[in-house]
Order: structure tokens, then sequence, then C-alpha cells
């Protein structure tokens, strides 16, 4: 009964580790799909984006009052309804996971950071500070405006071309071609582990130890580690087959059109009209 | 502890960009250097893997379950440069396509878990696992140490990030900008979740996945074992520089019936006996300042000398007429018998330390 219970009320780590796995593969999935639709974004020249939409970012670190940072998060939500990106998703994939833990970081300092008290809690005292809602505002609206702004341009670009306009802020190419191939290669190391996790779980009856549970995980880790390096080995063995010996080419073939230097206008200058309001 | 956007001042992020930087540089002219190796594919392929054992929820004893990052296994088998690299490209890609750690934060978390936490585990690895072994026990816990230790330090110095922001910027009404925290609370708040979940974590991928390396290839553990590769190598070289020593030690031998030549007794190395001969007597009251000695031998002194007769009493076997010669078998047989409990302590230890046969490189 115990052992049913247990089963039932908290899921195993390898189920845990199968939900992470799977939406990491999903949000993968999904932003290849969405960035090749046609949404306004989708059509510009990925160096614009990435520098504006960093620069907004920036301008939202930047503020130092509440309303500019949340003119900041209107302005992403209206990018990402022009790139036909659903609000929805953006709610259920961002704003849920990065309240959730932003929250835990930010209610506390709704009683620890001193000032003005505007609330005591009936039975325990607690005093909230008009001090300490600001800050815990100032937190949840710029993680969260941040991760949406992150998430418009993961969404709306592919990875292959948001790591190639890292060229544009003088990213060595090495380093570049390294965060490609990782790119590349996690994608297929997340399936292997969810193939992995997937065989093991058909195979798992009844309720584990946690002893057995980390020795699964650290031998399911070991696997993994065995097959990263034999594919190391295998891609070296490529890349030499090919003609690879040392020197570095990217394909650097973005061409900025008429439309592309009007959004860089229009990015530059808002973001510091709202760098300067929000002084 | 992956820090997110809106937690760290731009200045503070401005700041650990351009102190993230030189290192970069540096591992970056490393890799270059290597290029023709495997090194590129290896940091791409290990960085991936990284990505992924974050994503591991690892049970943990108490209960709870926690994630590694993996420092401690990428440096001690990509070294602490490359590792570098491969813990910024994880973090990187975390930031840049899956939310996890702000963008503005990426300088200040490469900062404070690829470049010290790379080194941290660098410096403990190498202090604890010696000259040992690279199949030996002693590395998994010390590659475990310099994981556990390095998700620390790490953790410590996001603390102290957090810590300062409330000093440095507050807007008109007093209210902090940033993490509102002071370091009061941000350590102790980040410290015990590290120093116990996440560094527990930590420590059982780096042990386990070392000692899963020592089972399966050893090689790849040969990056950071630079003394133990040059140990088996050099142990010929390491004899012959021994041999001044071996020299010098029987130059003394030869030299000990010279001891035969000083008189009188050593202050505090009476024997019953002396307390009946008048002259040692007299030494005795010499040497104590003029305090003559007890008139009869000291009861404790008289029971316990008799308690153990030495073979080679007063250096001298009684069995040889030669003072001198006997003086020179006292040494060698003292120096032979110092020399065997020496072996076989050392190879006591080295059957504790080792633990398995050594596996053949795959």
């Amino acid at each position: 009964m115990t052992g049913h219970h247990h089963a039932r009320g908290r899921r195993g780590f390898i189920e845990q580790t199968i939900d992470g796995l799977h939406s990491a593969m999903d949000r993968a999935m999904y932003a290849d799909r969405s960035a090749s639709g046609r949404g306004a974004l989708q059509q510009l020249d990925p160096r614009v984006k990435v520098a504006g939409l960093a620069a907004l970012i920036l301008a939202s670190a930047m503020a130092a009052k509440l309303w500019v940072i949340a003119a900041v998060l209107l302005a992403a939500l209206v990018l990402a309804a022009i790139s036909y990106l659903s609000i929805w998703m953006i709610a259920t994939r961002v704003w849920f996971a990065t309240l959730t833990f932003t929250a835990a970081f930010a209610v506390p300092a709704l009683f620890l950071t001193p000032g003005t008290i505007v609330y005591t809690t009936p039975g325990l005292l607690w005093t909230i500070t008009s001090q300490g809602l600001t800050t815990a505002g100032f937190l949840i609206l710029r993680s969260e405006t941040a991760a949406t702004l992150a998430l418009v341009l993961v969404f709306t670009t592919p990875w292959m071309h948001i790591l190639k306009a890292l060229r544009l802020f003088r990213v060595p190419v090495v380093f570049v071609v390294i965060l490609g191939m990782t790119c590349r290669y996690i994608l297929l190391l997340l399936e292997n582990a969810h193939e992995m996790f997937e065989s093991r779980k058909s195979r798992t009856v009844g309720p584990m130890t946690r002893g057995e549970q980390r020795r699964i995980a650290i031998a399911s880790t070991g696997a993994l580690l065995s097959r990263t390096f034999q594919l190391s080995g295998e891609v070296y063995l490529a890349m030499q087959s090919r003609g690879f010996r040392g020197e570095v080419y990217i394909l650097d073939d973005f061409r900025m059109q008429t439309m592309d230097w009007a959004a860089a206008i229009g990015f530059a200058s808002l973001t510091a009209a709202l760098v300067w309001v929000g002084r | 502890m992956h820090i997110p956007d809106g937690y760290l001042s731009p200045a503070t992020c401005a700041a650990f960009y351009a102190g993230s930087t030189p290192f970069w540089y540096v591992a970056l002219q490393r890799v270059k250097r290597a290029l023709h190796t495997r090194l590129v594919p290896l940091i791409s392929l290990f960085s991936a893997f990284c990505f992924l054992i974050m994503m591991f929820n690892l049970p943990l004893p108490g209960g709870t379950t926690g994630h590694a990052v993996g420092i401690g296994l990428a440096t001690v088998v990509l070294g602490p440069w490359a590792a570098m690299l491969a813990v910024s490209v994880a973090l990187i890609i975390q930031a840049l396509f899956f939310g996890d750690g702000g963008i503005t934060a990426i300088g200040a978390n490469c900062f404070n878990m690829a470049i010290v936490g790379s080194l941290v585990a660098y410096v403990f690895y190498r202090a604890i696992a010696g000259r040992s072994p690279i199949v030996s026990f002693r590395r998994v816990v010390a590659a475990g140490l310099a994981g556990y230790a390095a998700i620390n330090v790490s953790a410590l110095f996001a603390a102290i990030e957090f810590g300062v922001q409330p000093l440095f910027y507050k807007d008109a009404s007093g209210a902090p900008l940033y993490c509102p925290y002071p370091l009061s609370v941000s350590i102790p708040a980040m410290m015990i979740g590290h120093l116990t979940i996440a560094g527990m974590a930590e420590l059982i991928v780096s042990a386990g996945l070392v000692a899963f390396l020592q089972w399966s290839d050893p090689s790849l553990l040969k990056a950071t074992a630079g003394n133990a590769v040059a140990l088996e190598d050099s142990t010929r070289r390491k004899t012959r520089s021994l041999q001044p020593i071996w020299i010098g030690l029987c130059v003394l031998m030869i030299l000990t019936p010279l001891g035969i030549l000083a008189t009188g007794t050593a202050w505090g190395e009476w024997m019953a006996s002396d307390f009946a001969s008048p002259s040692i007597r007299q030494q005795i009251a010499d040497s104590s300042l003029h305090q003559p000695a007890p008139v009869a031998v000291p009861l404790g002194l008289e029971q316990m000398s008799q308690l153990w007769t030495a073979p080679f009493s007063r250096y001298a076997p009684p069995y040889i007429r030669s003072a001198g010669f006997g003086y020179l078998l006292s040494a060698m047989f003292g120096v032979g018998l110092v020399m065997l409990v020496c072996f076989l302590v050392v190879r006591l230890m080295r059957g504790f330390v080792v633990g398995r046969p050594r596996q053949p490189a795959v």
C-alpha cells in the first residue's frame, strides 16, 4: 500500500528526468518550427534581432522605474504578436516558470526590506514595506521581461543564425563553431538520453530505494559519457576526412535590406527613449 | 545558482563580462594551439554533456533531488582551461535558448561556475589526488571533493554578488533596484542549499563518473594526472636520484665506531649498575649541577630495567670481541631494520590506496 502510494504520490526521478528532457526537446522543436514562420521578426536580419532585443533587455535592466520596465514588456508582447507567437504559449512556457522561481526569491523581500510600513499581517505581525513591494516588483517584472525578450529572439530566429550573428559582437570564430557544434549535439544527446531513460522506465517494476535510484542515475550518466566520447571520436574523424586542419570558416551571408535598417533604427530609438525616461 | 536577468545591476553584469573575457581569451588561445587535435569536438560534446547532466535529477540521501553542473568532471577530463570553455558554452546555450540563467548575467554565471569553478576544482583535484596512480581510489575521492568545493565556491561568489547589490543600487524611495538581500542574508541562504543538496549532487556525479572512467577508459583521465603519468615513466630516474643518499648512509655506517671515542654516559641514560660505580656517580653529580646521585638505585628504575634485555645492548653484541666491529654491525642491523619497516608500511599503504589492479587503456 505504501509502495503504491509512494509510486502515485511522488513521481520517481526517472519520470522527472524524462519530463525535463522532453520539454527541452519540445522547446527546440517548437523554436525550429516558429523560426521558419512568416511573422515580422522572422523576416529580419538575425544581427538586427540579436542586437535590438539585447538592447531592450539592457534597457529594462537599467530602468529605475517600474512603468518603464512594464513598457519594455509590452513592446516584447507586441513583437511576439506581430511574429505570430502565441501569447498563451509565452504565458505557460515563460511567465509561469519564471514567476514560480522569482517569487520564491522576491516574496521574503516584502518583509525583509526596511522602509515605510504599508501592511501588517494579522497573526504574526510581519510588516510589509512599500520599498519591499517595489523591490519585489522590480525583480519579478525585470526577469519576466528579459525572459520574454529572449524567448521572442529564440522562437523567431534559427539557432545557427543567432550563433552566427554573435560575430557582430566580435566573438571569436572558434567560439562560435564550438557553440554551434554543441547546439547540434545537445539535440542528439537529448534524444539518446531520452531513449535510455524510456527504456529503463519500461523495465522498472515497483518502487526503487534511493540508493538504487542513485546507482541507476550514475550508471546512465556514465553510459551517456561513453557515448559522448565515442561520438566525439567519430566527429573528429569526420572533420578530418572533410579536410579540417584547424582553420575555421563560416559563411557570413547575411545582407541588410531596407527593412533591416528601418528595424535597426526603430530598436535603437526605442531603447534610447526607454533608457532616457527610465533614469 | 543560474542567476536570472534582473537580479544584478547592469554595472555588475558588465564588470563580470569584462572579468571573464581575459580567461576566455587565454582558454581560446590554448584551444587554438591544440586545434589540430580532437579538442574542438571534445569540448563541444563535453559541453553538450554538461548541459544534459544539469537536467538529470539525482536522488540524494534525505529524500530530495538535485542536479549537478559537471564542473568537477569537466575539469578532471579536459583540464581547467578547456573545462572553462565547455562549461561556459553550456551556460551560454542554456541562457540563450532554454531560458535558464539571464542573458545579462551570462558573464557573472560563467565567471562563477565556469571560471572560478574550474580553477577551484583543478586545485583541489591536483592537491588531493597527488601522485596517486590514475586508477586509484584516491582520485575518485579527489574528484568528488573537487566538485563539491567548486560548486560551493561558485555559490559563495554568486552570494557575494547578490549581497552587494542593495549597498549600491536603490531608487529614490530607498527600495533596492536589484537583489534586495544584504550579505548577511544572501550568503547563508545560498550556502545552506549548496553545502548540502547541490554540493552533494556534484560530489556524487564527479566521483561516480571518475570511477566509471577508471574502469572503462582510464586514458581519459591523463590530462590532469601529469604527476601520476610522470611517476610511472620516471621510476628509473627516481632510483638513480636516490644514489647520493645511499652513499651517505654507507659512509655514516662506517663512521659509527667513532662513537667509542666519546667518554662518559649520556645524561639521563644511566643504568641501574651505574649507581654502584663511584666514578660514574661522580660523573652524574658533575653533570647535574653537583647534585649527588641517590645512594640506592631508584626502585622503579631497578624493576623496569629488568623487563627487557636488548639483543645488541649498548651497541655491542656480547659475542663480538671488537667493540668497533660491534658498533658497525649494530648500525647495519639498525638501518636494515628501519628500511624493512618503512618498506612494509609503504607496501601496506599502496595496497590500501590502489584498491584494484590497473586496467589496460582501451
